[in-house]
C-alpha cells in the first residue's frame, strides 16, 4: 500500500475540477463530494420516477390516441431518466434499493412540483411546457458537471426533454386557440401552474445552503435565482405569444437587466410542500412503497427463474 | 422487506454498422436475456442501435486510475510515434 496525503489528493482534485477534468467513479474524491452528488443525483432520479405519477393519471383520458401515444413514450423517457440517474448514483458506491428506500421514508427529496394535483388535460400541457421546461433550464448546465456518470446521463436526459417541453406547449397552444371554455381551462391550469414552477429552482441563493459548494465542485453550473430569471425571460414571450396572462401584476421588462422583474414567490408554500404538506405529498409516496411492496415477488420469481436456469444449463454441460 | 438486487450489467450499443459497440450505461436484470430486454427500452427508444451487448458489471476488469501515470506514461514520451515528429520538404504534398 503506497504512502498517500489526503491533502495531496484534495490538492489535485481541486486542481482536475478547475481544470474542467471530469471526475470518473474510480477516482480519488473528497467523502463531502460523493455524498453531495448522491444526494442530488438519488433526488433527481427519485423526481423523474414521481413525476411519472401525476401523467399516468391521464393516460386512459388523453383526448385522443396520438396525446394518448405521445403522453405514453413521455412518461416512459421519465422511467428511462430515472433508470440513468440511478445507474449514476451506483457508480459512487450507494445502494440502489437503499436510494430508493429513503425516498419511501421520507429521507430523500423529490422535486416539490409533483406534489401538485394534475386536476384538467390542461394541466397535462403545463407540465409539459413549465414543468418540463424548468427541468430543461436546470439541466442543460448539468450536462457540464464536473461528475462524468452525471454529465453523461444528463446529456441523453437532455437529448429526449425537447420533446417533452414541446409536446406540452402544443397542448397548451390548441387549448389557448380552442373555444372560450378550452382557453379559460389552460388560464386556469396557468394560474394554477406558473408559481410552483417558478419555485422548482429551489429556495433563493441567500436561503440555498448547497449552492457555494456545488458551485465550487462545479457540481452546479448557475445559482437557482440565475436559472429562475432565464426560465422567466424564456417563458413569458411564449405565454404573450398565445394569448395567456402569467399570473402575477408585478411582472414587467427590466431593460437594464434585460429581463423581467417578478414578484417575491410564496416560501411559506415552498416549505410547506418541500417538508410532506402538499396536496399530493402523500398519495405520491404509497403508490411508490405500493409499486415495490408489490413487485418484489416478481423481482424474486425473475431472480430465481435465472438461478435454476443457469444451474440446468451448468448440469447439462 | 426483501432487497435482494438483480445484478448490475453493463450495455454497449453499436449504434450502426460499421462503427463499434460503445458503452451506453449500467441496468439491473436478473439475467442475460433480460438484460438486453431492458437495454432495449433504456437505450434505444429513438433508434440509437442496431447491437447491444451486456456484461455483468462485476466482470469486468479495469485498471486502476491510480496507475495511469506509469500505465500511460511511456507512451508520452513517444513523440516519434506520429508523424507530425518528421520533417517533410515544401512541396512533398500529402504524405
Amino acid at each position: 500500500m503506497k504512502e498517500v496525503n489526503i491533502s495531496d489528493l484534495e490538492k489535485k482534485f481541486e486542481e482536475r475540477i478547475a481544470a474542467e477534468i471530469r471526475i470518473e467513479p474510480n477516482d480519488w474524491m473528497p467523502e463531502n463530494y460523493r455524498k453531495t452528488l448522491i444526494r442530488q443525483i438519488s433526488q433527481h432520479a427519485h423526481s423523474e420516477i414521481v413525476g411519472q405519477l401525476p401523467e399516468g393519471n391521464w393516460v386512459t383520458r388523453a383526448p385522443n390516441l396520438r396525446r394518448k401515444a405521445v403522453l405514453l413514450a413521455k412518461i416512459q423517457d421519465e422511467a428511462g431518466h430515472g433508470l440513468y440517474l440511478y445507474s449514476a448514483v451506483e457508480t459512487l458506491g450507494a445502494d440502489r434499493e437503499e436510494t430508493i428506500d429513503d425516498l419511501h421514508t421520507g429521507k430523500a427529496k423529490y422535486s416539490s412540483i409533483f406534489n401538485y394535483p394534475t386536476l384538467t388535460w390542461a394541466d397535462i400541457g403545463m407540465v409539459g411546457w413549465l414543468v418540463d421546461g424548468a427541468a430543461i433550464m436546470n439541466q442543460v448546465p448539468l450536462c457540464r458537471t464536473s461528475y462524468g456518470p452525471y454529465a453523461r446521463a444528463m446529456v441523453r436526459v437532455c437529448k429526449e426533454e425537447s420533446f417533452h417541453q414541446r409536446q406540452g406547449f402544443e397542448i397548451v397552444t390548441t387549448l389557448a386557440q380552442g373555444t372560450p371554455e378550452q382557453k379559460a381551462m389552460a388560464q386556469d391550469a396557468l394560474d394554477r401552474w406558473w408559481w410552483p414552477a417558478l419555485m422548482m429552482f429551489g429556495p433563493s441563493d441567500a436561503e440555498s445552503k448547497h449552492t457555494e459548494q456545488s458551485m465550487r465542485w462545479r457540481i452546479k453550473r448557475h445559482t437557482n435565482d440565475e436559472l429562475r430569471q432565464m426560465f422567466v425571460n424564456a417563458t413569458v414571450p411564449q405565454a404573450e405569444l398565445i394569448g395567456l396572462k402569467v399570473p402575477d401584476d408585478n411582472l414587467t421588462y427590466n431593460k437594464e437587466k434585460g429581463g423581467y422583474d417578478f414578484s417575491d414567490i410564496d416560501w411559506d408554500e415552498f416549505w410547506q410542500v418541500v417538508n410532506g404538506h402538499g396536496t399530493c405529498n402523500k398519495e405520491r409516496i404509497e403508490a411508490r412503497k405500493k409499486a415495490k411492496e408489490e413487485g418484489i415477488w416478481v423481482r424474486e420469481a425473475a431472480l430465481a427463474y435465472a438461478e435454476k436456469r443457469a444451474a440446468r444449463r451448468k448440469q447439462a454441460s | 422487506m426483501s432487497n435482494k438486487e438483480w445484478p448490475l450489467w453493463e450495455v454497449f450499443i453499436r449504434s450502426k454498422q460499421g462503427l463499434s459497440h460503445k458503452h451506453a450505461g449500467s441496468l439491473r436484470a436478473a439475467d442475460a436475456e433480460m438484460a438486453i430486454n431492458n437495454a432495449r427500452d433504456v437505450y434505444t427508444r429513438r433508434s440509437e442501435g442496431i447491437s447491444i451487448w451486456v456484461i455483468e458489471s462485476n466482470k469486468i476488469v479495469a485498471s486502476d486510475p491510480d496507475d495511469a501515470d506509469a500505465l500511460f506514461e511511456p507512451s508520452n514520451s513517444k513523440v516519434y510515434r506520429h508523424p507530425t515528429f518528421y520533417a517533410v520538404p515544401d512541396g512533398v504534398g500529402h504524405m
